[in-house]
């Protein structure tokens, strides 16, 4: 709003930053992913009940194809045997996208420090946000949720993230 | 009651050692002999052991007085009707020859023999689908056996195809090579999940279509697996307690409680009465809230959001009391062995109370959308039959197993906890079909909330712990003021309780079924050996066997109502 082109427009126009005005749209409308995969997502399902109401917040919309989503709530254990998959879907979401890892397991393995569980996601996909918790309150997920619409306000659309990204299973 | 089994048994079977352990009688029998014994033990009418609960191994290579061979195999077997329940024990003394496979006996053992061959390498002639079946196909190694090391974690860069598995079945259902090549046949693969709405957490369905129609289906589990059992075998038993409240998320506290009656039954501990009201309660209201879960979550499946609110809403309200109660919302930890970490709060019935009220109003709710409504019969009446022999043969139990027309409820047929004393029914269903297999869940939810009110009328007051140093821990006041106390304290934390040395198995009714856990304790504070019968394991396992001729739609809504809990199936 600083070029004063408004007086001359009239104001049926608004001028603003292409960043700006591209990061309060994607603020706003974030199309969560949910890789549910244990006792997580049954507090994400508790996210999205009426109670807590997840629409409120812009982001009800869950999808469940990852081409159509732009944010990927990984919601419990991620094994090794579930980890390809995981890194799949990751891939398939258009960019931008971002990454929040929900509850203990997913963010460090959690209680599950053995053979079989991943030792948190981030090895394997970049991780925007972290949930502590077993499994962490609706709230948590809310909070998380209002943590990546602030980090989107200070992004711009020049730059690619996470492109040198380099996990486990790279 | 099982001294009479046992003098049978001993009778028919004279080269096997036989012994009362608990509610089973317990056979040694050697490797040459398992095929007869099991399949006598299957056939004679005055066995009848239709029901194979469980199939599990024992690696003795890090035992104090290990027999003579490092593994045995145990079978467990269940006559439902007179409740004999045995177990089969034979030493291994190769394990890659391996002993023969009971899967001609009981469907059950194609998924419980593929659980032992992946985790302790042990082979089984016969079984016509050895593989992995919780870890991926590219690990090595098997991770209960006693000397794979807990943090050994393998990376699965690429997923199995199942290929193979899915021609194979194909053939099977008659289906061959040059039918599929035929233009006029247009078989289709179609792949659900693991992460995909329709699966509910990580589970991989694959089928073979002509139309709309299924083929031929396999699945894929253990993409949850987290590795329950060996972690276990380095907790403390009071330590285990959080890890069962992963098991079934659903209904937390029922696993809390199954476990620590696991484990006191061994020990020899009679809890105090008002401890045992205690779990009645709690296990009869999360049975209610599991059953909201599925309905709710199944309903959606089938196209009735509306009663993901009626019934969801109830559940989250739920949470109220049990934040009270626990501190916690979904993961309880709530029992300790020999008692319960808390007494009920103040005011307990009134809240409990109002939440019932809630629950059956939701549940008129959304039976006034369901119960008549001609959509969901044309969709679940007669689809995806299961018949009762089947049910048995895959070793389902609970109310999936009770919907084929099985009256078969541990409550009733094993009572533990008075249950013998409460004024319930057990609702069976008819046909097997979908709709019995909502609609029981349905009506079980009635009769849990009519043994709650009982359960609440009666129960008495006076302490919730045994008073047994060797198990409970002191009060808190013994522990900050005295020697004694605090050195109980300490020993009990670090050392753990301690069960003397032996084997048993204990199973309690949860919501999914018969959930069971089989113990080796060799003398410590730890387990040496903790397996868990999950109900739902046994059920995915007979998954083909109900869609197979029903429409894809159906197999979706199939898989909502038997309930499929990630963190059970896989451990």
């Amino acid at each position: 709003m600083a070029l004063g082109l408004e007086s001359s427009l009239g104001d049926t126009v608004i001028t603003t930053k292409l960043d700006e005005v591209i990061n309060w749209g994607r603020q706003y409308s974030l199309w969560p992913f949910v890789f549910g995969t244990a006792c997580c997502a049954i507090e994400f399902m508790s996210a999205a009940a009426s109670q807590h109401d997840i629409s409120r917040f812009g982001a009800e919309v869950v999808r469940f194809s990852p081409r159509q989503a732009d944010l990927l709530l990984v919601c419990g254990t991620i094994s090794y045997k579930q980890a390809p998959i995981l890194k799949r879907i990751y891939e398939q979401m258009p960019d931008p996208k971002w990454v929040i890892s929900m509850g203990a397991c997913a963010c460090s393995g959690g209680i599950y420090d053995n053979y079989c569980t991943v030792q948190g996601i981030d090895t394997i996909i970049p991780v925007d946000v972290f949930i502590s918790g077993c499994p962490p309150r609706p709230e948590a997920v809310l909070d998380a949720l209002i943590k990546i619409q602030d980090q989107i306000k200070g992004e711009t659309v020049l730059k690619d993230r996470h492109k040198d990204f380099k996990g486990i299973l790279d | 009651m099982n001294t009479t089994a046992l003098e049978k048994i001993q009778a028919a079977f004279p080269d096997a050692i036989c012994k009362v352990v608990l509610e089973s009688v317990v056979l040694d029998v050697r490797p040459e002999n398992l095929e007869s014994t099991l399949s006598r033990l299957k056939n004679e009418p005055e066995f009848n052991c239709g029901l194979m609960v469980d199939v599990t191994a024992i690696d003795y290579l890090e035992y104090p007085q290990p027999p003579a061979a490092r593994f045995y195999v145990v079978y467990t077997l269940r006559n439902w009707e007179k409740n004999i329940l045995v177990q089969v024990r034979t030493p291994v003394l190769d394990p890659q020859a391996g002993i023969t496979s009971a899967t001609h006996l009981w469907g059950a053992a194609l998924f419980g023999e593929r659980e032992v061959y992946d985790q302790y390498g042990i082979h089984f002639q016969g079984h016509p689908d050895l593989r992995r079946i919780l870890n991926h196909w590219q690990f090595e190694g098997h991770p209960l056996r006693k000397d794979y090391p807990i943090g050994k974690g393998q990376i699965c860069y690429e997923t199995d195809s199942l290929e193979k598995e899915i021609r194979a079945r194909l053939a099977k259902k008659g289906v061959d090579d040059a039918t599929l090549k035929d233009i006029n046949t247009q078989v289709m693969f179609l792949n659900l999940g693991p992460s995909h709405p329709a699966t509910h957490g990580a589970i991989r369905i694959l089928t073979a279509l002509d139309g709309e129609t299924i083929l031929a289906n396999v699945n894929e589990v253990g993409y949850l697996h987290r590795g329950f059992e060996k972690t276990a075998e380095n907790r403390t038993y009071n330590q285990i307690i959080p890890l069962t409240d992963r098991l079934n998320y659903c209904s937390s506290m029922l696993n809390n409680i199954a476990y620590a009656k696991a484990v006191e039954s061994w020990l020899g501990v009679t809890i105090t009465e008002r401890a045992q009201f205690m779990r009645v309660v709690l296990s009869e209201f999360y049975r209610v809230l599991d059953h909201l879960v599925c309905l709710a979550a199944a309903l959606v499946d089938m196209g009735g959001l509306t009663n993901y609110w009626y019934l969801y809403n109830e559940k989250e309200a739920a949470y109220d009391l049990i934040s009270r109660l626990t501190g916690a919302r979904l993961t309880s930890s709530f029992t300790r062995i020999g008692g319960m970490y808390r007494d009920f709060y103040d005011g307990w019935e009134k809240d409990l109370e109002v939440q019932l009220r809630g629950i059956e109003k939701g549940i008129g709710d959304s039976l006034k959308l369901v119960e008549t409504n001609r959509i969901v019969h044309d969709r679940t009446q007669g689809v995806c039959i299961l018949t009762a022999e089947t049910a048995l043969n895959y070793g389902f139990t609970g109310p999936t197993l009770r919907a084929s027309g099985v009256p078969f409820d541990l409550r009733k047929d094993a009572p533990y906890y008075n249950y013998e004393s409460f004024d319930f029914e057990v609702p069976v269903g008819s046909n097997g079909d979908i709709y019995d297999r909502f609609m029981i869940r349905f009506y079980e939810m009635a009769q849990s909330i009519r043994i709650i009110r009982q359960a609440m009328k009666h129960i008495p007051e006076g302490p919730i712990n045994i008073k047994d140093s060797q198990v409970v821990l002191p009060a808190k006041q013994q522990v900050y003021s005295n020697i004694e106390g605090l050195a109980n304290h300490f020993k009990l934390i670090f050392e753990g309780v301690k069960a003397p040395a032996g084997e048993w198995y204990d199973s309690f009714e949860a919501a999914n079924g018969e959930l069971g856990f089989h113990f080796v304790s060799d003398g410590s504070g730890k387990p040496y050996k903790l397996k868990v019968r999950p109900p739902c394991f046994y059920i995915m396992g007979g998954f083909h066997k109900m869609v197979e001729g029903n429409m894809i739609a159906d197999a979706v809504i199939n898989l909502s109502c038997i309930n499929i809990i990630g963190g059970e199936l896989d451990r």
